[in-house]
Protein backbone atom coordinates (compact mmCIF):
# COMPACT_ATOMS: atom_id res chain seq x y z
CA UNK A 1 0.00 0.00 0.00
CA UNK A 2 1.65 3.19 -1.06
CA UNK A 3 0.60 6.34 0.65
CA UNK A 4 1.75 9.65 -0.84
CA UNK A 5 2.02 10.94 2.74
CA UNK A 6 4.91 8.60 3.40
CA UNK A 7 7.11 9.82 0.56
CA UNK A 8 10.40 11.35 1.64
CA UNK A 9 9.62 14.84 0.35
CA UNK A 10 6.15 14.94 1.94
CA UNK A 11 7.59 13.78 5.28
CA UNK A 12 10.25 16.50 5.20
CA UNK A 13 7.69 19.10 4.18
CA UNK A 14 5.29 18.25 7.02
CA UNK A 15 8.07 18.12 9.62
CA UNK A 16 9.63 21.41 8.56
CA UNK A 17 6.30 23.20 8.18
CA UNK A 18 4.94 22.06 11.55
CA UNK A 19 8.20 23.03 13.25
CA UNK A 20 8.13 26.48 11.66
CA UNK A 21 4.53 27.14 12.62
CA UNK A 22 5.05 25.91 16.19
CA UNK A 23 8.28 27.88 16.55
CA UNK A 24 6.48 30.99 15.39
CA UNK A 25 3.62 30.51 17.87
CA UNK A 26 5.99 29.87 20.77
CA UNK A 27 8.20 32.85 19.93
CA UNK A 28 5.27 35.21 19.60
CA UNK A 29 3.88 34.07 22.96
CA UNK A 30 7.25 34.31 24.69
CA UNK A 31 8.17 37.71 23.29
CA UNK A 32 4.79 39.35 23.71
CA UNK A 33 4.34 38.13 27.30
CA UNK A 34 7.90 38.89 28.35
CA UNK A 35 7.38 42.49 29.57
CA UNK A 36 4.44 41.43 31.71
CA UNK A 37 6.35 38.49 33.17
CA UNK A 38 9.26 40.72 34.15
CA UNK A 39 6.84 43.18 35.68
CA UNK A 40 5.19 40.39 37.69
CA UNK A 41 8.55 39.13 38.87
CA UNK A 42 9.66 42.59 39.97
CA UNK A 43 6.32 43.16 41.67
CA UNK A 44 6.63 39.86 43.51
CA UNK A 45 10.08 40.82 44.78
CA UNK A 46 8.91 44.25 45.93
CA UNK A 47 5.91 42.69 47.67
CA UNK A 48 8.17 40.29 49.58
CA UNK A 49 10.67 42.98 50.57
CA UNK A 50 7.85 45.18 51.88
CA UNK A 51 6.38 42.21 53.75
CA UNK A 52 9.75 41.48 55.36
CA UNK A 53 10.20 45.12 56.36
CA UNK A 54 6.70 45.07 57.83
CA UNK A 55 5.38 47.85 55.60
CA UNK A 56 1.75 47.38 54.65
CA UNK A 57 1.00 48.01 50.98
CA UNK A 58 -2.32 47.55 49.21
CA UNK A 59 -1.99 45.22 46.21
CA UNK A 60 -2.43 47.92 43.58
CA UNK A 61 0.10 50.36 45.08
CA UNK A 62 3.09 48.13 45.71
CA UNK A 63 5.61 49.86 43.39
CA UNK A 64 4.60 53.26 44.72
CA UNK A 65 4.99 52.26 48.39
CA UNK A 66 8.19 50.38 47.58
CA UNK A 67 9.85 53.39 45.97
CA UNK A 68 8.71 55.65 48.78
CA UNK A 69 10.16 53.63 51.65
CA UNK A 70 12.77 51.23 50.29
CA UNK A 71 16.24 52.13 49.15
CA UNK A 72 18.14 49.36 47.34
CA UNK A 73 21.92 49.24 47.84
CA UNK A 74 24.69 46.89 46.80
CA UNK A 75 27.45 45.89 49.19
CA UNK A 76 30.72 44.03 48.86
CA UNK A 77 30.24 41.02 51.13
CA UNK A 78 33.92 40.69 52.03
CA UNK A 79 34.30 44.25 53.35
CA UNK A 80 30.68 45.05 54.19
CA UNK A 81 31.00 48.40 52.40
CA UNK A 82 28.53 49.90 49.97
CA UNK A 83 29.78 49.89 46.39
CA UNK A 84 28.56 51.70 43.32
CA UNK A 85 30.07 49.63 40.54
CA UNK A 86 26.60 48.30 39.67
CA UNK A 87 23.14 49.85 39.66
CA UNK A 88 21.36 48.51 42.77
CA UNK A 89 17.96 48.70 41.09
CA UNK A 90 18.92 46.40 38.25
CA UNK A 91 21.47 44.23 40.07
CA UNK A 92 20.21 40.65 40.22
CA UNK A 93 22.07 38.69 42.86
CA UNK A 94 20.64 35.36 41.75
CA UNK A 95 21.92 35.92 38.21
CA UNK A 96 25.23 37.41 39.38
CA UNK A 97 26.22 34.06 40.91
CA UNK A 98 26.53 32.74 37.36
CA UNK A 99 28.59 35.67 36.04
CA UNK A 100 32.35 35.41 36.03
CA UNK A 101 33.03 38.87 37.40
CA UNK A 102 30.85 38.33 40.47
CA UNK A 103 30.90 34.59 41.17
CA UNK A 104 32.90 33.30 44.05
CA UNK A 105 33.07 29.61 44.94
CA UNK A 106 32.42 28.72 48.57
CA UNK A 107 34.84 26.16 50.03
CA UNK A 108 32.94 22.95 50.85
CA UNK A 109 33.99 22.98 54.53
CA UNK A 110 32.21 26.30 55.17
CA UNK A 111 29.35 25.68 52.75
CA UNK A 112 26.87 24.40 55.32
CA UNK A 113 23.92 25.93 53.48
CA UNK A 114 24.73 24.10 50.25
CA UNK A 115 25.03 27.28 48.15
CA UNK A 116 28.23 26.15 46.31
CA UNK A 117 28.96 29.63 44.97
CA UNK A 118 27.88 33.12 45.93
CA UNK A 119 28.06 36.51 44.31
CA UNK A 120 30.73 38.69 45.93
CA UNK A 121 28.31 41.61 45.70
CA UNK A 122 24.97 41.42 47.46
CA UNK A 123 21.79 43.45 47.59
CA UNK A 124 20.67 45.14 50.78
CA UNK A 125 17.29 46.84 51.00
CA UNK A 126 17.07 49.69 53.46
CA UNK A 127 13.63 50.66 54.70
CA UNK A 128 13.01 54.18 55.97
CA UNK A 129 10.19 55.46 58.11
CA UNK A 130 8.20 58.57 57.22
CA UNK A 131 10.80 60.81 58.90
CA UNK A 132 13.55 59.31 56.72
CA UNK A 133 15.32 57.40 59.49
CA UNK A 134 16.42 53.85 58.78
CA UNK A 135 13.87 51.42 60.24
CA UNK A 136 14.97 48.07 58.83
CA UNK A 137 17.69 46.37 56.81
CA UNK A 138 16.41 43.59 54.56
CA UNK A 139 18.96 41.06 53.32
CA UNK A 140 18.43 38.18 50.89
CA UNK A 141 19.52 34.72 52.01
CA UNK A 142 19.13 31.22 50.67
CA UNK A 143 20.11 27.64 51.40
CA UNK A 144 19.21 24.03 50.83
CA UNK A 145 16.16 22.65 52.60
CA UNK A 146 14.99 19.08 52.25
CA UNK A 147 13.85 19.20 48.61
CA UNK A 148 14.65 22.64 47.35
CA UNK A 149 16.77 25.74 47.65
CA UNK A 150 14.82 28.05 49.93
CA UNK A 151 15.04 31.79 49.26
CA UNK A 152 14.15 34.30 51.93
CA UNK A 153 14.37 37.93 52.93
CA UNK A 154 15.53 38.54 56.48
CA UNK A 155 14.59 41.85 58.08
CA UNK A 156 16.95 43.15 60.76
CA UNK A 157 16.64 46.12 63.11
CA UNK A 158 19.10 49.00 62.51
CA UNK A 159 21.17 47.72 65.48
CA UNK A 160 22.35 44.82 63.27
CA UNK A 161 21.51 42.28 65.96
CA UNK A 162 17.77 41.96 66.34
CA UNK A 163 15.65 40.12 63.81
CA UNK A 164 12.31 41.54 62.75
CA UNK A 165 10.88 39.07 60.32
CA UNK A 166 11.65 36.40 57.75
CA UNK A 167 9.83 35.97 54.48
CA UNK A 168 10.42 32.75 52.57
CA UNK A 169 9.34 33.66 49.06
CA UNK A 170 10.62 30.78 46.97
CA UNK A 171 10.80 27.23 48.32
CA UNK A 172 9.57 23.79 47.39
CA UNK A 173 9.39 22.11 50.79
CA UNK A 174 6.63 19.65 51.71
CA UNK A 175 3.37 21.58 52.04
CA UNK A 176 2.10 21.43 55.61
CA UNK A 177 5.45 20.28 57.03
CA UNK A 178 8.57 22.09 55.81
CA UNK A 179 6.35 24.37 53.74
CA UNK A 180 5.19 25.84 57.06
CA UNK A 181 8.16 28.23 56.86
CA UNK A 182 5.54 30.59 55.42
CA UNK A 183 3.12 30.11 58.36
CA UNK A 184 2.49 33.54 59.95
CA UNK A 185 2.56 32.00 63.44
CA UNK A 186 6.03 30.59 62.88
CA UNK A 187 7.24 33.83 61.32
CA UNK A 188 5.88 35.89 64.23
CA UNK A 189 8.35 34.38 66.71
CA UNK A 190 11.32 35.86 64.78
CA UNK A 191 10.39 39.37 65.85
CA UNK A 192 12.85 40.43 68.56
CA UNK A 193 15.14 37.39 68.38
CA UNK A 194 18.85 38.14 68.66
CA UNK A 195 20.98 36.93 65.76
CA UNK A 196 24.34 37.52 67.46
CA UNK A 197 25.55 37.12 71.05
CA UNK A 198 27.44 39.83 72.97
CA UNK A 199 30.75 38.63 71.49
CA UNK A 200 29.38 39.19 67.99
CA UNK A 201 29.22 35.48 67.14
CA UNK A 202 26.25 34.05 65.27
CA UNK A 203 24.05 32.71 68.04
CA UNK A 204 20.69 32.15 66.39
CA UNK A 205 19.59 28.51 66.61
CA UNK A 206 16.65 26.76 65.00
CA UNK A 207 15.79 24.03 67.49
CA UNK A 208 14.47 20.55 66.81
CA UNK A 209 11.69 21.18 69.28
CA UNK A 210 9.87 24.15 70.79
CA UNK A 211 11.84 26.97 72.40
CA UNK A 212 11.41 27.26 76.17
CA UNK A 213 10.96 30.85 77.43
CA UNK A 214 12.79 30.03 80.70
CA UNK A 215 15.93 28.95 78.82
CA UNK A 216 18.72 31.57 79.17
CA UNK A 217 19.31 31.29 75.42
CA UNK A 218 15.63 31.81 74.57
CA UNK A 219 16.39 35.12 72.87
CA UNK A 220 18.46 33.22 70.27
CA UNK A 221 16.09 30.30 69.74
CA UNK A 222 13.51 29.59 67.08
CA UNK A 223 11.04 26.68 67.24
CA UNK A 224 11.74 23.87 64.82
CA UNK A 225 9.00 23.05 62.33
CA UNK A 226 7.01 20.04 63.50
CA UNK A 227 7.62 17.06 61.25
CA UNK A 228 10.28 18.87 59.23
CA UNK A 229 13.61 18.24 60.92
CA UNK A 230 15.61 18.57 57.71
CA UNK A 231 13.90 21.77 56.59
CA UNK A 232 14.48 23.27 60.05
CA UNK A 233 18.13 22.28 59.82
CA UNK A 234 18.29 23.88 56.36
CA UNK A 235 16.83 27.10 57.75
CA UNK A 236 19.35 27.05 60.59
CA UNK A 237 22.29 26.44 58.25
CA UNK A 238 21.18 29.17 55.82
CA UNK A 239 21.15 31.68 58.67
CA UNK A 240 24.48 30.62 60.14
CA UNK A 241 26.09 30.82 56.70
CA UNK A 242 24.63 34.16 55.61
CA UNK A 243 25.20 35.84 58.96
CA UNK A 244 28.77 34.53 59.01
CA UNK A 245 31.95 35.90 57.49
CA UNK A 246 31.24 34.65 53.97
CA UNK A 247 27.80 36.24 54.05
CA UNK A 248 26.61 39.47 55.60
CA UNK A 249 28.78 39.10 58.73
CA UNK A 250 31.17 42.01 57.94
CA UNK A 251 28.29 44.28 56.92
CA UNK A 252 26.30 43.54 60.07
CA UNK A 253 29.42 43.92 62.23
CA UNK A 254 29.76 47.46 60.88
CA UNK A 255 26.12 48.14 61.68
CA UNK A 256 26.67 46.98 65.23
CA UNK A 257 29.64 49.33 65.56
CA UNK A 258 27.43 52.16 64.41
CA UNK A 259 29.36 52.84 61.22
CA UNK A 260 27.78 52.81 57.81
CA UNK A 261 24.53 54.07 59.21
CA UNK A 262 22.78 55.73 56.36
CA UNK A 263 24.85 54.40 53.51
CA UNK B 1 -21.98 16.57 11.24
CA UNK B 2 -22.32 14.29 14.20
CA UNK B 3 -25.63 14.22 16.01
CA UNK B 4 -26.20 15.64 19.47
CA UNK B 5 -26.06 12.27 21.16
CA UNK B 6 -22.61 11.55 19.81
CA UNK B 7 -21.40 15.01 20.79
CA UNK B 8 -22.71 14.48 24.30
CA UNK B 9 -21.04 11.09 24.47
CA UNK B 10 -17.70 12.43 23.32
CA UNK B 11 -17.80 15.39 25.68
CA UNK B 12 -19.24 13.81 28.83
CA UNK B 13 -18.37 10.14 28.35
CA UNK B 14 -14.86 10.54 29.74
CA UNK B 15 -16.17 11.99 33.00
CA UNK B 16 -17.48 8.75 34.49
CA UNK B 17 -18.05 6.04 31.91
CA UNK B 18 -14.62 6.29 30.30
CA UNK B 19 -12.63 8.36 32.77
CA UNK B 20 -8.96 8.60 31.77
CA UNK B 21 -7.77 8.26 35.37
CA UNK B 22 -10.16 5.77 36.93
CA UNK B 23 -10.79 3.49 33.94
CA UNK B 24 -7.63 3.85 31.89
CA UNK B 25 -5.40 4.77 34.85
CA UNK B 26 -3.50 7.38 32.83
CA UNK B 27 -2.05 10.71 33.93
CA UNK B 28 -1.67 9.57 37.54
CA UNK B 29 1.82 11.07 37.91
CA UNK B 30 0.71 14.69 37.78
CA UNK B 31 -2.41 13.85 39.78
CA UNK B 32 -0.11 13.00 42.69
CA UNK B 33 2.02 16.09 42.45
CA UNK B 34 -0.38 18.99 42.18
CA UNK B 35 -3.27 17.91 44.40
CA UNK B 36 -2.05 18.89 47.86
CA UNK B 37 -4.02 22.13 47.42
CA UNK B 38 -7.17 22.84 45.42
CA UNK B 39 -5.83 26.06 43.95
CA UNK B 40 -3.00 24.34 42.09
CA UNK B 41 -5.31 21.45 41.15
CA UNK B 42 -7.75 23.88 39.52
CA UNK B 43 -5.08 25.67 37.50
CA UNK B 44 -3.52 22.38 36.45
CA UNK B 45 -6.97 21.07 35.39
CA UNK B 46 -7.67 24.13 33.27
CA UNK B 47 -4.21 23.97 31.70
CA UNK B 48 -4.49 20.30 30.85
CA UNK B 49 -8.04 20.57 29.53
CA UNK B 50 -7.08 23.41 27.19
CA UNK B 51 -3.94 21.65 25.99
CA UNK B 52 -5.84 18.38 25.42
CA UNK B 53 -8.62 20.16 23.51
CA UNK B 54 -6.45 22.29 21.27
CA UNK B 55 -3.79 19.68 20.57
CA UNK B 56 -6.57 17.32 19.46
CA UNK B 57 -8.02 20.08 17.29
CA UNK B 58 -4.75 20.94 15.55
CA UNK B 59 -3.63 17.35 15.11
CA UNK B 60 -7.01 16.48 13.63
CA UNK B 61 -6.87 19.45 11.25
CA UNK B 62 -3.67 18.18 9.66
CA UNK B 63 -4.29 14.46 10.26
CA UNK B 64 -4.59 13.67 6.55
CA UNK B 65 -1.15 15.14 5.89
CA UNK B 66 0.81 13.60 8.74
CA UNK B 67 3.13 10.85 7.48
CA UNK B 68 2.70 7.84 9.75
CA UNK B 69 6.46 7.45 10.19
CA UNK B 70 6.78 10.78 12.03
CA UNK B 71 3.28 11.13 13.47
CA UNK B 72 4.29 10.92 17.13
CA UNK B 73 6.96 13.59 16.63
CA UNK B 74 4.50 15.91 14.90
CA UNK B 75 1.95 15.39 17.68
CA UNK B 76 4.60 16.06 20.31
CA UNK B 77 5.68 19.26 18.56
CA UNK B 78 2.14 20.56 18.61
CA UNK B 79 1.53 19.53 22.24
CA UNK B 80 4.86 20.94 23.39
CA UNK B 81 4.19 24.29 21.71
CA UNK B 82 0.79 24.57 23.35
CA UNK B 83 2.23 23.70 26.75
CA UNK B 84 4.92 26.37 26.41
CA UNK B 85 2.27 28.94 25.51
CA UNK B 86 0.20 27.94 28.56
CA UNK B 87 3.30 28.11 30.77
CA UNK B 88 4.19 31.57 29.46
CA UNK B 89 0.65 32.85 30.03
CA UNK B 90 0.66 31.50 33.59
CA UNK B 91 3.99 33.19 34.31
CA UNK B 92 2.57 36.48 33.08
CA UNK B 93 -0.90 36.36 34.64
CA UNK B 94 -0.71 33.95 37.60
CA UNK B 95 2.87 34.32 38.79
CA UNK B 96 2.31 32.91 42.30
CA UNK B 97 0.57 29.78 41.04
CA UNK B 98 3.05 29.21 38.25
CA UNK B 99 5.79 29.21 40.90
CA UNK B 100 3.96 26.49 42.81
CA UNK B 101 3.20 24.37 39.75
CA UNK B 102 6.84 24.75 38.64
CA UNK B 103 7.78 21.83 36.42
CA UNK B 104 4.39 20.17 36.35
CA UNK B 105 2.97 22.47 33.69
CA UNK B 106 5.93 21.59 31.49
CA UNK B 107 5.31 17.93 32.17
CA UNK B 108 1.87 18.13 30.54
CA UNK B 109 3.90 17.53 27.37
CA UNK B 110 4.46 13.94 28.43
CA UNK B 111 1.01 13.49 29.96
CA UNK B 112 -0.33 10.17 28.75
CA UNK B 113 -3.87 11.51 28.43
CA UNK B 114 -2.94 14.23 25.93
CA UNK B 115 -0.67 11.96 23.92
CA UNK B 116 -3.13 9.10 24.08
CA UNK B 117 -6.06 11.17 22.79
CA UNK B 118 -4.16 12.74 19.88
CA UNK B 119 -2.90 9.34 18.79
CA UNK B 120 -6.05 7.29 19.42
CA UNK B 121 -8.78 9.78 18.53
CA UNK B 122 -7.61 12.94 16.76
CA UNK B 123 -5.66 11.03 14.08
CA UNK B 124 -8.94 9.42 12.93
CA UNK B 125 -11.65 11.99 13.64
CA UNK B 126 -12.78 15.36 12.29
CA UNK B 127 -11.56 18.53 14.05
CA UNK B 128 -14.68 19.57 16.00
CA UNK B 129 -15.27 16.10 17.45
CA UNK B 130 -11.57 15.82 18.29
CA UNK B 131 -11.68 19.13 20.09
CA UNK B 132 -14.68 17.98 22.14
CA UNK B 133 -12.97 14.67 22.86
CA UNK B 134 -9.91 16.52 24.17
CA UNK B 135 -12.00 18.82 26.33
CA UNK B 136 -14.05 15.86 27.58
CA UNK B 137 -10.98 13.89 28.60
CA UNK B 138 -9.56 17.02 30.21
CA UNK B 139 -12.78 17.33 32.21
CA UNK B 140 -12.57 13.68 33.25
CA UNK B 141 -9.04 14.32 34.51
CA UNK B 142 -10.17 17.54 36.20
CA UNK B 143 -13.02 15.85 38.10
CA UNK B 144 -10.63 13.36 39.70
CA UNK B 145 -7.97 16.01 40.32
CA UNK B 146 -10.43 18.31 42.07
CA UNK B 147 -11.86 15.46 44.12
CA UNK B 148 -8.40 14.35 45.25
CA UNK B 149 -7.36 17.97 45.85
CA UNK B 150 -10.48 18.61 47.92
CA UNK B 151 -9.94 15.57 50.13
CA UNK B 152 -6.22 16.26 50.57
CA UNK B 153 -6.55 19.94 51.33
CA UNK B 154 -9.55 19.52 53.65
CA UNK B 155 -8.11 16.69 55.73
CA UNK B 156 -4.43 17.61 55.32
CA UNK B 157 -4.55 21.37 55.88
CA UNK B 158 -8.07 21.82 57.23
CA UNK B 159 -8.94 24.28 54.51
CA UNK B 160 -10.71 24.54 51.15
CA UNK B 161 -9.20 26.90 48.55
CA UNK B 162 -7.04 28.28 51.37
CA UNK B 163 -10.04 29.19 53.55
CA UNK B 164 -9.98 27.55 56.94
CA UNK B 165 -12.78 25.03 57.40
CA UNK B 166 -11.47 22.77 60.15
CA UNK B 167 -9.48 24.85 62.60
CA UNK B 168 -6.06 23.26 63.10
CA UNK B 169 -4.53 22.63 66.52
CA UNK B 170 -1.46 24.60 65.39
CA UNK B 171 -3.73 27.63 64.99
CA UNK B 172 -5.47 27.04 68.31
CA UNK B 173 -8.33 24.90 66.98
CA UNK B 174 -9.39 21.30 67.49
CA UNK B 175 -8.49 19.55 64.24
CA UNK B 176 -5.24 17.56 64.15
CA UNK B 177 -4.24 17.55 60.50
CA UNK B 178 -3.38 14.32 58.75
CA UNK B 179 0.20 14.84 57.58
CA UNK B 180 0.12 11.82 55.28
CA UNK B 181 -2.42 13.54 53.04
CA UNK B 182 0.04 16.34 52.34
CA UNK B 183 2.54 13.91 50.87
CA UNK B 184 2.22 12.77 47.24
CA UNK B 185 1.79 9.04 48.00
CA UNK B 186 -1.54 9.72 49.71
CA UNK B 187 -3.01 10.58 46.30
CA UNK B 188 -2.38 6.94 45.33
CA UNK B 189 -4.62 5.76 48.16
CA UNK B 190 -7.32 8.29 47.34
CA UNK B 191 -7.27 7.49 43.61
CA UNK B 192 -7.37 3.79 44.51
CA UNK B 193 -10.42 4.33 46.70
CA UNK B 194 -12.10 6.40 43.98
CA UNK B 195 -11.49 3.64 41.41
CA UNK B 196 -12.93 1.10 43.85
CA UNK B 197 -16.01 3.27 44.42
CA UNK B 198 -16.56 3.89 40.70
CA UNK B 199 -16.23 0.20 39.84
CA UNK B 200 -18.60 -0.81 42.60
CA UNK B 201 -21.13 1.65 41.20
CA UNK B 202 -20.42 0.65 37.57
CA UNK B 203 -19.45 -3.06 37.69
CA UNK B 204 -19.06 -3.15 33.88
CA UNK B 205 -15.76 -1.23 34.33
CA UNK B 206 -14.16 -4.11 36.20
CA UNK B 207 -11.64 -5.88 33.99
CA UNK B 208 -12.31 -9.63 33.46
CA UNK B 209 -10.07 -11.96 35.44
CA UNK B 210 -7.13 -13.19 33.39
Amino acid sequence: MSNPNDSFSKTMLVVVASCLVCALVVSVAAVSLRPRQLEQRALDKQRNILAAAGIAAPEGRIPEVYHKYIDAKVIDLATGNFVDEVDPNTFDQRKAVKLKEFAQPVPPEVDIAGVRAISRLASVYIAHDDAGAVSTYVIPIHGQGLWSTMYAFLAIQPDGVTAKSVVYYDQGETPGLGGEVVNPLWIAQWDGKKLFNDQGEVALTVLKSTADPSDPNFAYQIDGLAGATLTSKGVHNSFVFWLGEYGFGPFLAKLRQGANNHG
Amino acid sequence: MADTKEIKNTLFGPIVANNPITLQVLGVCSALAVTSKLETAVVMSIALTLVAGFSNLFVSMIRNHIPSSVRIIVQMTIIASLVIVVDQVLKAYAYEISKQLSVFVGLIITNCIVMGRTEAYAMKSPPMMSFLDGIGNGLGYSVILLLVGFIRELLGSGSVFGFEVLQLTSNGGWYISNGLLLLPPSAFFIIGLIIWAVRTWRPEQVEPKE
